[in-house]
C-alpha cells in the first residue's frame, strides 16, 4: 500500500511498543457481563433475528454448557472467565449511513490511525471493505458494483434477514455447533461478521476484505464468517486485524466457514496483528479460532495466513476435500516474540479421489515465545490417489524460545502419496556476516533473511497484503536479535 | 474381575513371597501405587491415541505361571542365533532355564535379575541403577511393581565383550493366557563394548501378553549395540519399554525388527546426559494380517554437541496397522545438537493403515533438526525395468521392498543377524531369494 514509505517504516521501528494501542472513545451499548440463555436470547433479539436463528443459538449454547475447555494445545494461559465477559457491544451511532461523511468522525479517525481510511481504500486497488468495529458492520463499500454481478457481500446479521435461505442452508454445515468448545460458544453468541455469496460462474472482480477490531474494554469478539462460492465461481477474501492495547486479556473466538461448490475456488488470506501483550507478556488477545472449508468436486480452497499478533493463538484453518479432484492449500507464517504462544497449523481431510493438498508452514520464534505447528493429514480409505506435501520450517532466534512440531499423518489407502518434512534452524552467522560485509547492517540483514525464509508464503498473499505482511514481520521481530 | 484389580490383588501375594529388601520393596510399593492411580492407558491418552489395549486386557491372564516347563534345545534351536557362539540368558514362562542358558561371572556379570535383586553383593548396583532410568508411566510402573526376573548384565570398565549376549523369553502356554513381566538391567561401564540381542517368542496359540522393561546405562565412551527381534505368533503381544541413559561420548544404537505379533508396542526412550553422545534408533516393520506395530520413540537432548539418528521403515499389508510416534526434545542447553528423524512407509493393501506423528520440541537455537516422513508406493518404472529383464513381478516387488529397508539393515554389525533378518524378510514377502544379488 502506498501508505508505507520507508520513512514511516523507520518511524515505526523506533517505536517498539504496539502503536495501534489506543482506545477510541465511542459511546457503546454493552450488555451486562455473563452468559446465560437470556443473554443469548437478548443478542438474538437485539439483532432482530428470526425464530430459527434464536433456536440455533440456544442449541449451541446448550451444547457449549456441557463442554469443557480444551487443554491439549501446547499453550499456557490463564483461562478466560466466561461469565466475566460482556457478549455484546455495538457502536452506538446507528443507524447506517449513506455516505462516509456521516460516520462518526472519531471512528473515522480510528481508521485513519490504522492506515485504512475508507476514502483511500476506495481509490486503492478496488478493495471493498466491510468494516467491523466491535462486531457491528458500520460501513460497506462497493456494494453496488458487487450487486451488479449478483455477488452478495454483507454483514451476517443482514444476511440472516435478507437471505435466510442461504444462511439457514449453510451455517454450521462445515463447523457444526458441537464441533469444539469455542465454535459452540461462537455459535451461541456471535455478534456479527461477514457473509459472502458468489453466484454460479462469477469471478469476483475485486478482493473482498474485512477489518476486525476489538474496541470496547472487556468485550470478547465473536465473529462469524460464511463464504459460499457457487459452482464455477472464484473469490479472493482478505481479512486483517488490529486491536488496541489492553491490560486484561481479551478473548476472540471466531468461526469461519468456507463452502466451495463444484469447480469453485476460494482464496482466503489473513493478516493477524492483534495486541500480543507487552514485552513482559502482560495483556494481549486470546485468539481461539475455528476455520474450515469444504471442497466439492474440482473445487479449491487456499488458506494463507500471517500470524504476528495475539498473546495466545489457537488456530487450525482446515480443508475437507470431499469432492473428487479437489485441492486444499495452506500457507502460513507464524511469528512469535516476547511471551507470545502460537499453536497453529491445519487439517487436510482427504475424502474424495485424486485430492491434493499442500501445506507450507513457517514458524519464527524469538524472545521467550513458544511456536507450535500442529497438523493433521488424513487419507480416508476411499480417497484413491490422494497426494499431500507438507513442509514445516522453524527459525529460532535466541535460546529462550521454543519451536515445536506435532504433525499427525493418518493414511488408510495404499495409493496415497504423502511427504512430510520439517526442519529447524537459526539465522546463520555466515549469512549475517555476508550481509554486513556488503554494507547491510545486522537489523536489516535479519529482516532480509526472515523475508527470504517466509518468501514461499508471502508470495501467496495478494499484493496489498504482501507489503503489509512484510512490514509486520519486521516490526514483530524488531529488537529480538542482539 | 478385571485385569487391573487382579494385578493389584496379586501384588499383595507377590509382595509376601519376595524377600524384604527395604530399597526394592519401597520402589515396588511406590510403583504399584502409581499404577493403581493411573490404570492402563486408554486411547484418550495422547501417547496411546492410535493403539488400543482394550481387547488385550479382556483376557484372563495368569500373572504367576503355576508350573515349570522344560524345553529341549532342539525344539527352540531355530529361535536362537545358534550359528555363532553367544552368551544366552533364556527364560521359559518367566522362569530362568539354566540348561538352555550360558551365563558368566568371569570379569563381568551376565546373569539374572533375581540374583541381582536378592544378593547383598549387588545391593549397591541395584540402589544406584534399578528404576533410575525408567519413568513412572502406568505400564512401566506395573512392571516395576512385579519386577523379579530378567537379565542382569554388568560390564566393568574397559571390557570388550567378545561374543554377543542373547536374552530370550519363551512362553509355552501352559496356562490359558499368560502375562509376563520381564525386567532387564544393563550397566556398561566406561570404554566397554557389548552387543545384545533380545527376543520374545511364544510357542503356543494361547494369548501371551509381555510387558517388558529394560534399563540400559551407558557410561563414558561405552558402546552398546542392541537388537530386538520381534517375530512372534499372531496370538502374542508385546509392550516393550526401553530406557537408555547415556553419558558423554557413548554410542548406543537400538535396531528393532518387527515382523510379527498381535500387538507390538515399542516405547524406546533415550536420555543424553553428557556431551558428544551418539544415539541411533532404527527399525524395520513388515507386517500383514491384523497385526499392529507401534513405535513410540523419545530422544531427549539435554547437553550440547550430541547427535541422534532415527530411521524407521514400514511395509504394511492386509489389515495391518502401523504407528510411528517419534519425539525429539532439544533442551535450551543442548546447543549444536544434530537430530535427524526419518519415517518411510509403504502400504500394499487397501485395508492397511499407517498413522505417523514425527514430533519435534526444540528450545535451543543453534541446532540442526529435521524430520521427514513419507507414505508412498513402489516405483512403477523400477518394477517395469526389472520385469522387462525377466524378474517376475513378485520377486521384483520383494527386491524393491528389501532395498527400501536396506538402510536400516546396513548398519547391523552382526552378520548372522543380518542374514537371519534377510531370511525373515524374504519369508515375510513370500519369496525365496537371498537378496545377496
Amino acid at each position: 500500500m502506498s501508505k508505507y514509505t520507508e520513512d514511516d517504516l523507520r518511524e515505526e521501528l523506533k517505536t517498539k511498543e504496539y502503536e495501534y494501542g489506543f482506545y477510541t472513545d465511542i459511546e457503546s451499548e454493552t450488555f451486562p457481563n455473563g452468559l446465560n440463555e437470556d443473554i443469548v436470547r437478548a443478542i438474538s433479539k437485539k439483532k432482530e433475528e428470526p425464530e430459527w436463528m434464536t433456536e440455533w443459538r440456544l442449541e449451541a449454547f446448550r451444547i457449549w454448557k456441557a463442554m469443557e475447555e480444551p487443554e491439549w494445545a501446547n499453550v499456557n494461559y490463564e483461562k478466560p472467565d466466561f461469565q466475566g465477559i460482556s457478549y455484546y457491544s455495538a457502536p452506538n451511532s446507528k443507524p447506517k449511513y449513506d455516505s462516509i461523511d456521516e460516520v462518526d468522525p472519531e471512528l473515522l479517525a480510528t481508521f485513519e490511525k490504522l492506515g485504512i481510511s475508507l476514502d483511500e481504500q476506495k481509490k486503492l486497488a478496488g478493495v471493498a471493505m466491510d468494516v467491523v468495529v466491535d462486531s457491528v458492520s458500520v460501513a460497506t463499500t462497493f456494494k453496488k458494483t458487487l450487486a451488479e454481478q449478483g455477488i452478495i457481500f454483507m454483514s451476517i446479521s443482514e444476511a440472516i434477514k435478507e437471505h435466510p435461505e442461504l444462511v439457514k442452508k449453510y451455517i454450521g454445515s462445515v463447523v457444526p455447533q458441537k464441533d469444539n468448545f469455542y465454535a459452540a460458544l461462537n455459535s451461541a453468541v456471535f455478534s456479527d461478521g461477514s457473509f459472502c455469496y458468489i453466484p454460479k460462474g462469477v469471478r469476483c472482480p475485486m478482493e473482498l476484505s474485512t477489518y476486525f477490531r476489538i474496541n470496547q474494554a472487556g468485550t470478547g469478539q465473536f465473529e462469524r464468517t460464511l463464504v459460499i462460492a457457487d459452482e464455477g465461481s472464484y473469490v479472493s477474501y482478505l481479512e486483517g486485524c488490529t486491536a488496541p492495547s489492553r491490560d486484561e486479556n481479551q478473548l476472540h473466538a471466531a468461526v469461519v466457514e468456507l463452502i466451495a461448490l463444484d469447480d469453485a475456488e476460494i482464496k482466503y488470506s489473513t493478516v493477524q496483528n492483534w495486541f500480543p501483550g507487552n514485552a513482559e507478556g502482560k495483556g494481549g488477545v486470546y485468539n481461539f479460532v475455528t476455520k474450515r472449508g469444504l471442497c466439492e468436486t474440482n473445487a479449491k480452497i487456499s488458506w494463507t495466513q500471517v500470524e504476528t499478533g495475539s498473546a495466545v493463538t489457537w488456530k487450525y484453518p482446515s480443508c475437507i476435500l470431499k469432492g473428487n479432484n479437489s485441492v486444499g492449500e495452506f500457507y502460513s507464517i507464524a511469528v512469535t516474540n516476547n511471551y507470545q504462544q502460537a499453536d497453529t497449523g491445519t487439517k487436510m481431510i482427504h475424502l474424495g479421489k485424486n485430492t491434493k493438498s499442500t501445506i507450507i508452514s513457517k514458524g519464527i520464534s524469538a524472545g521467550k515465545s513458544q511456536n507450535s505447528y500442529r497438523g493433521l493429514v488424513q487419507i480416508n480409505s476411499r480417497a484413491e490417489n490422494a497426494r499431500n506435501f507438507s513442509q514445516c520450517d522453524s527459525l529460532l532466534m535466541g535460546n529462550e524460545c521454543g519451536a515445536h512440531t506435532f504433525p499427525y499423518i493418518e493414511a488408510k489407502n495404499q495409493t496415497a502419496q504423502i511427504e512430510h518434512e520439517a526442519t529447524t534452524s537459526k539465522i546463520g552467522e555466515d549469512q549475517i556476516f555476508y550481509c554486513n560485509q556488503r554494507g547491510i547492517d545486522t537489523e536489516k540483514a535479519i529482516a532480509l533473511i526472515v523475508n527470504g525464509f517466509s518468501k514461499e508464503v508471502l508470495n501467496k498473499l495478494p499484493m496489498e497484503f504482501a507489503v503489509e505482511a512484510q512490514k509486520l514481520l519486521e516490526i514483530s521481530l524488531e529488537g529480538s536479535v542482539g | 474381575m478385571d485385569l487391573k484389580e487382579k494385578l493389584l490383588s496379586s501384588f499383595l501375594v507377590f509382595e509376601n513371597q519376595t524377600e524384604i529388601d527395604s530399597y526394592v520393596s519401597d520402589v515396588r510399593n511406590d510403583a504399584i501405587k502409581a499404577f493403581e492411580e493411573k490404570g492402563f492407558p486408554t486411547k484418550r491418552d495422547e501417547a496411546w491415541k492410535y493403539t488400543s489395549l482394550n481387547k488385550l486386557l479382556k483376557e484372563d491372564y495368569s500373572v504367576f505361571p503355576k508350573q515349570e516347563n522344560a524345553l529341549e534345545y532342539r525344539e527352540v534351536k531355530k529361535y536362537l542365533i545358534h550359528e555363532i557362539d553367544t552368551y544366552k540368558i533364556v527364560f521359559i514362562d518367566g522362569k530362568y532355564s539354566s540348561h538352555l542358558s550360558e551365563t558368566t561371572h568371569d570379569g563381568m556379570d551376565v546373569c539374572l535379575m533375581s540374583a541381582a535383586l536378592n544378593k547383598p553383593k549387588y545391593r549397591l548396583v541395584i540402589e544406584n541403577y534399578f528404576n533410575k532410568a525408567a519413568t513412572d508411566d502406568s505400564l512401566t510402573s506395573l512392571n516395576t511393581a512385579f519386577s523379579k526376573e530378567g537379565a542382569y548384565i554388568n560390564i566393568p570398565k574397559g571390557k570388550i565383550v567378545e561374543k554377543p549376549i542373547q536374552i530370550i523369553h519363551f512362553s509355552t502356554g501352559n496356562e490359558s493366557a499368560t502375562m509376563l513381566q520381564p525386567r532387564n538391567l544393563i550397566v556398561v561401564d566406561e570404554n566397554s563394548h557389548v552387543q545384545i540381542i533380545e527376543r520374545h517368542q511364544s510357542l503356543t496359540s494361547n494369548p501371551v501378553l509381555t510387558n517388558s522393561v529394560t534399563e540400559i546405562f551407558a557410561k563414558k565412551r561405552a558402546i552398546v549395540d542392541y537388537y530386538k527381534i520381534q517375530n512372534d505368533t499372531i496370538d502374542a503381544s508385546l509392550i516393550d519399554n526401553t530406557f537408555i541413559k547415556q553419558k558423554q561420548e557413548s554410542i548406543v544404537s537400538v535396531h528393532t525388527f518387527s515382523f510379527g505379533g498381535k500387538l507390538t508396542r515399542n516405547n524406546l526412550n533415550f536420555y543424553q546426559e553428557g556431551e558428544r553422545i551418539d544415539s541411533t534408533l532404527k527399525g524395520v516393520t513388515i507386517i500383514g494380517n491384523k497385526q499392529h506395530v507401534d513405535h513410540n520413540t523419545l530422544v531427549h537432548h539435554i547437553e550440547p554437541n550430541c547427535e541422534s539418528h532415527q530411521d524407521y521403515k514400514g511395509i504394511f499389508n492386509d489389515n495391518a496397522t502401523g504407528v510411528f510416534n517419534g519425539k525429539v526434545v532439544v533442551e535450551k542447553e543442548a546447543q549444536k545438537t544434530n537430530a535427524f528423524q526419518a519415517n518411510n512407509n509403504i502400504l500394499i493393501s487397501d485395508k492397511a493403515t499407517i498413522n505417523t506423528k514425527p514430533q519435534l520440541e526444540i528450545f535451543a537455537d543453534d541446532v540442526k533438526c529435521s524430520h521427514g516422513c513419507t507414505i508412498g508406493q513402489l516405483d512403477e518404472s523400477a518394477l517395469f525395468y526389472m520385469r522387462s529383464r525377466g524378474i517376475p513381478e513378485k520377486e521384483a516387488k520383494a527386491l524393491l521392498m528389501y532395498a527400501f529397508s536396506n538402510n536400516v539393515l546396513s548398519s547391523v554389525k552382526i552378520p548372522e543377524i543380518k542374514r537371519r533378518i534377510t531370511k525373515i524378510i524374504a519369508n515375510q514377502l513370500g519369496v525365496d531369494i537371498g537378496f545377496d544379488l
